[in-house]
């Protein structure tokens, strides 16, 4: 292995890294959420400073590595798709993180029959099923798993359309738990939030892979 | 466009050695071409073939077309001496002849029969500015050009081979032997040069022919394996052997 190989291979341990620390504060903040354990949301908020600290690191190695090694081609767009990456999986931490903020404000349970309705299990485990199938895809180079993330994301897309009625009617018929209900909206958004963002990273991956730019591009996915 | 370069089917032989295979090239006038590949693999050889360098080798035969302005100078008839007013060459190594600066540059053009006074100091003058040495030598003209710095020096064997108005220009790894500094002032001379002359470039350093470089061609055992936009070939070269050789994998 040569020493250029042997530090990308270490940029792609760290990423691989970030990404684990990065939904393991997502599973913990919906498990904080659906049994408001306020620790636990305390405990995200106080991770993300370590997300926040792997970002700079991270970012710190794809300067070394664009510095001294000056890499080319496939080795190029590695280093461009990992520092990419390691960004969408910081802003990922900060919607954890965010939702950690909400179950920490909130004064009661969220309505277990409304969280049903708004299939808020079926979204997070969607957004999970993305980031597994993304450090699939980054970790053995194999674009194929990172395009099944763009149909996730079209699911997480449209139970966050779908919440908007569900929440409005909610709202309609219990004015006294508006906050409670716009609260648990923006949850939703954050959600929705980490999809696209999951779908950013399969992207970056399908770019450092097949050399394929989709970004923008609308006729391939629309809905980002 | 007629490229202003052109080879068509090229071989090459050093006796029984096969050392081009083949080549179908072209260029375009105004542009900067690089020529890369490990030692040994011919792109040397190929940027010789130019300006019929390769003459001088006991048992070389050429055979195939290679285009100047869409005339074959791969004829016995043809005489070279004209074909290298036409195509200047700087080497890897500053050669200037030991003479003054200013003889080194008005060497070409006393052989080529200009003599007039004036004629050869504007001459001179318009080379080493073109060359990006005027500033730093015009006080100097008759120093040594034996001891000007090395990068100096390999500036000013640039101005000698643009004195005589090429219209092409070979460079084979032209700073391989300069410091950094030196270096970065010929890669700026050869982005300016592009405006009015051609050139092929050979170098082993990968980002110097991504950065002074409009088209790369990567050579391989006498084969041209690769030539595509400089762009493509250093982020999404087509060919796996081109891809394993820049990325330092092979080679």
């Amino acid at each position: 292995m040569t020493h250029l190989e042997t530090e990308l291979d270490k940029l792609k341990g760290d990423i691989t890294g970030m990404f684990i620390l990065v939904q393991k504060q997502l599973n913990k903040s919906i498990q904080s959420l659906l049994t408001m354990d306020k620790d636990l949301a305390r405990e995200i908020i106080a991770a993300e400073k370590r997300v926040n600290a792997e970002e700079l690191k991270i970012d710190r190695v794809c300067e070394n590595i664009v510095a001294l090694f000056n890499p080319v081609a496939v080795d190029l767009r590695f280093v461009f798709a990992s520092f990419k990456i390691n960004s969408h999986l910081e802003r990922m931490g900060d919607n954890a993180k965010g939702i950690a903020r909400y179950v920490l404000e909130m004064s009661e349970k969220f309505d277990a029959d409304l969280i049903a309705k708004l299939q808020l299990q079926e979204m997070f485990s969607v957004a999970n099923k993305m980031i597994d199938e993304n450090i699939a895809a980054f970790e053995n180079g194999d674009s194929s798993k990172a395009r099944l993330v763009f149909e996730m994301d079209e699911r997480v897309d449209a139970i966050n359309f779908a919440a908007n009625n569900i929440v409005a009617d909610y709202i309609k018929a219990n004015t006294d738990k508006a906050i409670h209900l716009l609260n648990l909206m923006s949850i939703i958004r954050k959600l929705e939030r980490v999809g696209d963002l999951q779908a950013n990273i399969a992207e970056e991956i399908i770019f450092y892979v097949d050399a394929e730019v989709l970004k923008h591009d609308k006729n391939f996915h629309n809905k980002i | 466009m007629t490229p202003k370069i052109e080879t068509k089917n090229l071989q090459l032989y050093y006796g029984a050695h096969h050392a081009l295979k083949g080549i179908d090239f072209s260029a375009n006038a105004n542009t900067v071409t690089a020529l890369i590949g490990p030692s040994g693999c011919g792109k040397s050889t190929f940027l010789r073939c130019f300006n019929r360098m390769n003459d001088l080798i006991d048992g070389c035969e050429v055979e195939g077309q290679i285009l100047i302005d869409g005339m074959n100078i791969n004829d016995k008839y043809l005489n070279v001496d004209e074909l290298r007013k036409k195509v200047g060459m700087v080497f890897q190594k500053p050669n200037p002849f030991p003479k003054s600066i200013f003889e080194n540059v008005a060497y070409g053009l006393r052989i080529n029969g200009i003599n007039d006074k004036k004629t050869l100091e504007e001459k001179v003058e318009k080379a080493l500015r073109q060359a990006a040495l005027w500033e730093e030598v015009k006080d100097n003209l008759k120093k040594s050009a034996m001891s000007i710095s090395g990068g100096q020096q390999q500036r000013l064997c640039i101005a000698r081979a643009l004195a005589v108005e090429p219209s092409l220009v070979l460079m084979d790894e032209p700073t391989s032997a300069l410091d950094p500094i030196s270096t970065s002032k010929v890669e700026e001379l050869i982005y300016q040069l592009k405006e009015k002359y051609t050139i092929l470039i050979v170098t082993h350093n990968m980002q110097q022919a991504a950065r002074v470089s409009d088209r790369t061609a990567f050579f391989y055992i006498g084969e041209m394996i690769e030539y595509n936009d400089t762009t493509e070939i250093f982020t999404n070269p087509k060919i796996e052997r081109t891809q394993n050789y820049i990325t330092g994998r092979f080679g």
